[in-house]
Parts: structure tokens; sequence; C-alpha cells
């Protein structure tokens, strides 16, 4: 059947109000009587609180002050445990730490009042890099620092090495990243014991969210309302930090018995909430003479900050996609994610995957040098075909066909002419040209037994008009969720997209959906979209009012009889695992996803040999991402994660001090500007998915993956400097270029 | 100059009409717009001129509110991007922003706008490298500025059919 509306270029849904400037974010929003509310933070990265002191010249009788014996509930941002304090009363762990909460009308006597007091800290030794935290310098969480760790096996790594004609070690590094969202985090909160609690916020996930306030206010989830406003981005961002910002402002709320905004600004934002995590990672890879990898193994550890948050999910996704898109047949992968006292890392678009991926490819670049390969011919004579098995054994039942989308990379990119020519141009020149690649795939949804847990649902609702109402949990941050849920659901029922209408994510109206992270939200909830409106259409069939072959205005009388004869006219879906798909959670083993997206990236760049400003001067993106429900946003998807990726290797360098970002301004901190980015071309093939809807599967984090590698990969080839750690600034490589030299 | 710690009187024209507020002399005209004349289409990004969420028109001139102090705004012409669109009407770069997806998340959207706007009054049919120089001030998080260029192209391309 020919598709209406899926695959088209559908526009956003919310574009008009985002264009015209009437789209409401939560700093747009202002209620009677409403507070402003700020946080005093822990001027220390570890220590002991000794006093509280409330300085200056400040009317202090005019503020709602709030420490942690003002939390009614549980002192705790529930998430995977319950180890980090809302506010914390007794001894700090981190620099930024939340500590005392004020509030007032008057938004510049704030800020005077906030900084006028003053935490009186006993310093106690602190653990700044993951080495110190392996090595146990300060035992600063559990027993050992180790949040989480995980061992994969696959045949027998130990006996493989003798059987090698080559062995490549190595070890890479990624720095942290901020996702900088343009619109920085904020809330509002209503609450009182009568009427409980409501915030409205920028936030991903409305259930997390909920689940914290919960706990915090210890009151049933009927007393607990989250509302997302429109959000300015969010790229994991906005995952977990959301649920203490709301937990602040309701908690000013609760005691000043009057609604609080409080919304952070960028230094603020940047020093205190969570960055990509910062990673090392070793590589020791036997391969033979003709290139056939015989073993991996691999050592990849993530820095998590001082509180658990994420770390551990982070690390299982960074840890099973740290072998890649190859078929070998002994792995051993160990990681572990280690307590620091630095402000907790978290979710970033990729989580995970593109710390252990920038390792692997540039890593399989040096193992290829080191035997005399090209770096295109070790790929191509290990990519993973159907039936063989990942790292973690699960076996691949996709049509995937690597060696198909490198040729079309290639094609589209000139991979290999240019390669020659910039080879042969290159000796005589200051300008140093480079092309290289990187071959990935990305795991969508929760990984192993994930989405089994999340058991997540999505109702629908005719009205008498024949309008179809689609609730979910899932937000829209600009990915484009409004818009892919209406095209899903107007191409399962035959009608227009305009005659479907998204809810808006509300605690209070929609049930839970799950989290909107990890490239879920058209692959998993998508499919849960449209489970539900064919409910609806089942219900009219059965009632005889709807026949199949009908037109709209058929199905716009029949929601008419059916609602004024029956009543309310809905449906809901529930997610069930596919009986197919098994995951062992304790050797971690089996399909840890139900689909995978699969990429080959190819960055052409310039070198200038006197500055070591690298420029990104063309790029192309090849996938294949199952059906493309709408090519504009697909490719914005792409496109947005391809430019976050060129900032991840070249730009965005987070400068810690003693675990405090010293660099939390735009102006130090730089991201790509529109100046930065190279013509990025890209290519989707489209092997429908048979379990997606309409055949989609995951996007959204793919494109973190493979950039920065494939840029890394172009940049060793223009200048011969062995990159191992990124982002690669002009002062890392001019470092890099003098060693060579000498 | 007058008391910084006393609020002025300050009389402008906001998208077209006549407007008075009252303001810190060196209240940040984003704050004064937001706050003071209830137009909460202008955003703070970065609040230190890095990233032009803030963009207004300041006489015709493009500038970051956040760096605008109001004692600086008496006498002058402002436009926001509640005042791009004729009514019910949008503009050709807010359309086109629509159909090629120059807009994601939105946040940096009316800033660009008013970027590209000013742009296109300057240079009606500018080259790849003029719109690239045109839009350097505004950052986007999401798009990676592909589909924000080809927006400025489409725009170009309505209003030559359209004039």
């Amino acid at each position: 059947m020919k598709n209406r509306v899926i695959g088209m270029s559908v526009p956003r849904k919310e574009g008009r109000e985002k264009v015209t400037g009437r789209a409401r974010y939560v700093d747009d929003i202002s209620l009677p009587g409403m507070l402003h509310g700020a946080t005093v933070r822990s001027p220390a990265a570890r220590g002991r609180i000794l006093g509280i002191h409330f300085e200056g010249d400040i009317p202090w009788n005019e503020f709602t002050i709030v420490t942690a014996k003002d939390i009614p509930g549980k002192n705790c941002i529930a998430l995977l445990i319950e180890d980090q304090p809302c506010l914390t009363a007794e001894f700090v762990n981190h620099l930024e730490e939340p500590i005392v909460l004020l509030a007032h009308r008057d938004k510049y006597l704030l800020e005077e009042a906030r900084r006028a007091v003053r935490i009186e800290i006993e310093p106690l030794p602190a653990v700044f890099t993951m080495e110190d935290s392996i090595a146990r310098t300060q035992t600063i969480w559990g027993e050992d620092n180790i949040f989480k760790s995980f061992r994969v096996e696959k045949g027998d790594v130990d006996s493989a090495w003798a059987t090698a004609d080559f062995i490549v070690e190595g070890h890479y590094e990624t720095g942290a990243q901020e996702q900088l969202y343009i619109e920085t985090q904020g809330m509002i909160a209503c609450a009182s014991p009568e009427e409980g609690v409501t915030v409205w916020g920028s936030l991903q996930c409305p259930y997390y969210v909920h689940k914290a306030l919960m706990l915090l206010f210890g009151l049933p989830s009927d007393h607990i309302r989250v509302v997302q406003t429109e959000t300015g981005g969010g790229f994991g961002g906005k995952e977990e930090y959301p649920s203490m910002i709301a937990a602040h402002a309701a908690l000013l709320a609760w005691k000043s018995r009057q609604p609080v905004k409080i919304t952070y600004d960028r230094a603020e934002d940047m020093a205190a909430t969570t960055k990509r995590h910062p990673s090392r990672a070793w590589h020791r890879t036997a391969v033979t003479r003709d290139g056939k990898l015989v073993a991996m193994e691999i050592d990849f550890t993530i820095d998590g900050g001082a509180y658990e948050t994420l770390s551990p999910v982070v690390l299982s996704r960074g840890t099973i996609h740290a072998a890649g898109p190859y078929n070998c047949p002994n792995v051993r992968i160990l990681s572990r994610a280690m307590a620091t006292n630095a402000p907790p890392h978290g979710a970033f678009r990729g989580f995970g995957a593109p710390q252990s991926v920038f390792a692997l490819e540039r890593h399989l670049d040096r193992v290829a040098n080191t035997i005399g390969l090209a770096p295109e011919e070790l790929r191509r004579r290990n990519f993973i075909q159907e039936g063989q098995t990942l790292a973690v054994s699960q076996v691949v039942t996709e049509k995937v066909n690597m060696d198909h989308l490198m040729d079309r990379a290639f094609v589209l990119s000139g991979y290999h002419a240019k390669r020659k020519l910039f080879e042969a141009g290159n000796r005589e020149s200051t300008i140093r040209r480079g092309i290289g690649f990187a071959t990935f795939l990305h795991g969508a949804g929760f990984t192993g037994s994930g989405e089994e847990y999340l058991a997540s649902e999505v109702a629908a609702e005719a009205t008498s008009e024949g309008r179809v109402r689609v609730r979910a949990a899932s937000t829209e941050m600009g990915q484009g969720t409004n818009t892919i849920f209406s095209q899903i659901a107007a191409e399962a029922l035959g009608l227009d997209v305009d005659q479907i209408e998204i809810v808006q994510p509300d605690t209070a109206g929609v049930p839970n959906s799950g989290p909107t992270v990890a490239s879920r939200t058209s692959m998993i909830v998508g499919k849960l979209v449209e489970s539900a409106v064919y409910g609806i259409r089942e219900k009219l069939f059965q009632s005889g009012l709807l026949k199949p072959g009908y037109t709209m205005s058929d199905f716009a009388s029949a929601c008419h009889k059916y609602t004024e004869n029956k009543g309310p006219l809905n449906s809901t879906a529930k997610y069930e695992h596919p009986r197919e798909l098994h995951w062992d959670d304790a050797r971690y083993q089996g399909d840890a996803y139900g689909a995978y997206a699969w990429a080959v990236y190819v960055a052409e760049v310039s070198v200038d040999m006197r500055t070591a400003e690298v420029r990104v001067e063309d790029f192309v993106a090849v996938q294949e991402v199952g059906k493309v429900i709408n090519p504009v946003l697909a490719a914005g998807q792409i496109e947005g994660g391809v430019a976050q990726g060129i900032g991840f290797a070249l730009y965005e360098n987070v400068v810690w001090q003693e675990g405090r970002m010293v660099n939390a301004q735009m102006t130090n901190y730089a991201m790509p500007t529109s100046m930065d980015i190279p013509s990025i071309r890209h290519y989707f093939e489209e092997i429908p998915y048979a379990r997606g809807p309409a055949g989609a599967k995951g996007i959204g984090e793919l494109p973190l993956d493979g950039t920065a590698p494939a840029i890394a990969n172009a940049i060793a080839h223009a200048t011969g400097a062995d990159i191992r750690r990124i982002p690669v600034t002009p002062e890392a490589l001019m470092e890099m270029l003098e060693r060579i030299d000498a | 100059m007058p008391d910084a710690a006393l609020k002025i009187r300050v009389r402008c024209q906001v998208n077209g009409r006549a407007t008075e507020f009252e303001a810190y002399p060196m209240e940040r005209l984003l704050d004064a717009l937001r706050e003071q004349v209830g137009l909460t289409g202008t955003k703070e990004g970065c609040g230190e001129g890095e990233c032009g969420a803030c963009c207004v028109e300041m006489d015709g001139v493009l500038v970051n509110s956040c760096l605008v102090p109001a004692l600086q705004v008496e006498g002058t012409a402002i436009r926001t991007i509640e005042g791009v669109a004729d009514g019910d009407r949008l503009h050709a770069v807010q359309q086109a922003f629509i159909t090629c997806g120059g807009a994601q998340c939105g946040i940096c959207t009316p800033g660009m706008i008013l970027a590209a706007a000013n742009l296109l009054a300057r240079h009606p049919r500018p080259t790849v490298a003029q719109i690239r120089e045109g839009l350097a001030g505004n950052l986007c998080r999401c798009t990676g500025y592909i589909k924000i260029f080809e927006s400025v192209v489409e725009a170009c391309r309505k209003s030559e059919q359209n004039p």
C-alpha cells in the first residue's frame, strides 16, 4: 500500500507558534503573586558543612529560605537509586551542590541575597580524576568508588593472542561536553499540603520528575502533577536534572505558599547541571596479516561525577557499542563508571556510545596502518553480516549491508580520489587536507529488558467531529515528536495530519509512555501511537458504524454516531516485548536492542599547519534507519547531530580546575557557529523495520557516534598526528605536530 | 547621567507602536521588553551577547537586546519577533523556516529570523557566504544551520516571485 502521509515532509506542527514568537517557554510564563527562586551552592568540592551564614545588608525576613530540614518527605532525587540529596545538609560532594534555596519577589534583590549567603565548610580531600578514583586515593562513594561495572565475554580472548599476526594497543580519551540547549533550565511550581504539587517546566521526561516529587514530598501520585512547557532543546541535558530544579521550585512554593519560578542563567546552567561523561578507553586488538579481527580486548571507563544518577545506564550503552558493527570471534569488554567530586555527569545524546565509538574507530585506523592495509579494507573484511553475532552475542537478524553503505558514502564524498589527491598535495602545502571516516551502529530504545520494565502506554480518543487526540508522555523538544506522531496516526487512520491533535504532556492527562530519550520516541512510542489509533478504528468497525475503504467524512460521521450513542471513543496501547528478543542481564548477553541504525560517515578537513586550526570542509552521512517518516525532520536530526559531533571533536573543551568548570560561558566554551559547519550531505538507505511504526527505527542519537572519529581520522590523514584525544583544539594539535617535527 | 538606582521613563516605538515603560537606566532592553512591554518572543540564551537569541532591530540595526541598556532605547524604533509578520500574514523568512525545517526547538528562532530578515533587507540576494556571515552571531544547537541556510535561500526565492 502506498503511504499518504508517511515519508512526506509535513511541516512542523507547532512551527507557526515558534516562528512568530508565540510559543510559550517556561520563562515566558508568569503567575499572579509569583516569586523568583535561587539556589545557594557549595563553594567546595568535598567537605563538611559547619555553618550557613546569612550576611550582608539584606532584609532576610522578606525571604523564603529553604534548607534540607524543610523537606516533607525523603531528601533525595529519586532516579535509579536514592543517593543524591535534593539539598545537602551535612557533607558536600561536589562544587555547586545545592544547599540553601531562597525566594523573593524582586529578582535583583534575590541575586544580591544569594551572594550574601556564606557556606562555611571544612574541606576534605577530593578526587578529581578517574585514575585517582580507581586507585582509591580517597573513598568517596560506596566501598570502592565504582557506580557500576560490566564484563562482556565472547569466545576465548586469552587463547586468541597466540594466533595473531599483529597485536595493536592504544589509549583514547574524550572530554566532557555541555549539552548547551539554547533555553537554559527552568521550572515554575505551585505547592501546598491541600492542593498537592504542580510544576511546569522545560523537561524531557515528565514521569521522572513525577517520581522524584512523590518521594520528596511523601505524596501519592495523584497529588503530583508535572506539565511540560515548550522546551528549547534537551539533548539529554533535560533528562534527569529537571527533577532537581522542579524539587527546588516546589519546596520554595510549599514553604512560601506562593508560585515560585526558578530559571538558571547560562553560567549556573553550565557549571551546575550535567554534561557528557568524560571517558578513557584502552584497546588491544589481535588481527591476522590479511586483516581479519581475531580478538578485541577493550577497557572502558567513564567519570560519573559525585552521584550515581544515570551513569550505570550510560556505561551500559557505551559498553555494548564499544566493539562496533564488526564480526570478531573473541571479545572481552571490561567497563566501569567511577565516582569523582565533579558535578554528576549525565545523559547527552548518544549516551556513552560516542565515547566508546570514538576509541574504536580511531583505533581501527591505527590497526589498519600497522598491518599496511587501507582503513576501509580493514573494515570491509570484518563488517558484521546478517546471521553473525555482535559482542554481546546478539545474532543480527536485520538485513545489514555495511559494504553498500560504505560504497554509497565513498561515492558521495569522492573518498578514494580525494585521499590520493590530498596525499599528493599535502607535501607542498601549509594548508593540509585529509579525509577520514567512521563506520558504526546505534541501538534504538532502552537496552535489554529496559523496554519491558518501562511498559509504556499511549492513549488515543476521537471527538464527535472525528478529530483524534493522542495522549503520550513523549515530549517535543525540537526533534519533531508532535509532527511524527501526527503522521503516524494520520497514516494509520487515513486522515490528514491536521485532524490529529497531540496533547501537551501533563501527568494529569497523559499515560506514562516512558522518557523521551534513547532514540525510542519514533520507534517504540510511535508504534504505540499506531496501535492506539488502530484500536479506535477497530471499535468503529466492530460497532458496524465504519467499513474498510472508508473516506474521511465516513470516519467523522462514524465518530459522531459512536460518541452520541455509546459514549467516549478511546483506546490505549501498552508495550509488549517481542517474544523473540531475549536478554540475560547477569551475563550481559543477548538481544541488547530490538533494532540498530547502521551508518558510514565521511569527513574532509583542512589543517592550517601554522596555527593548527582544523576546519571541516565537507561531510557525508550515510545511514540506514528504517523507513524515514519525515525527510526534512530526519535530515534535521542528522545535520544537527553532525554539528554537535563537530563541536565534540574540535571545539567544545570543558576546562576543569579542581572539579570546577572554569569556562562556564558561551564566550569561552565554543560551540559551532554558522561559519564552522561544512556542507552536510546525507543519504538514507530505507529498509523498513517490521516492528517499527510504518517501518521506522530510531535516529536521534546516531549522528553523535560517528562524527568525531571520522574527523579525528581525517586529521590524522592530513597531518600524520596520532590523535588519541578529543576535542582536538589547536593547542592540543600544535603540541602533537611539534612532537612529529622533533 | 541619571541615578542608576532610580527608574527612568523610556519612550520609544515598539513594532510601530508608541510605547512607554519604566526601567532602571542600566536594565537590559531584553528584560524591559519581556517584563514591562509584555513581549516574551525575545529570548535569553546567554546574557552576554554570544548567542543572538535576544536579537531585535533597533532603528533597523540588529542588536543583542541583552547588551542594550534601557537608557539607550529612548527615542528609538524597536522591532521584535512579534513585529515581523504583517498581522496573520507571515514574513517570507518565517514561512520559509516552517517549510524548510529552519526551526526545531524554536528558542533561537526569533533571533535567527530577525537576523535573517535584517540580512535580506541589506542583501536581497545574498551569497551563501553572506548568509553564513550574516547569521554568525546567532547560535543554533538543533539544526546544524543547514536548514536555516536553506530557509533563507527559500525566502529569497519566494520574495522574488511575489515582491
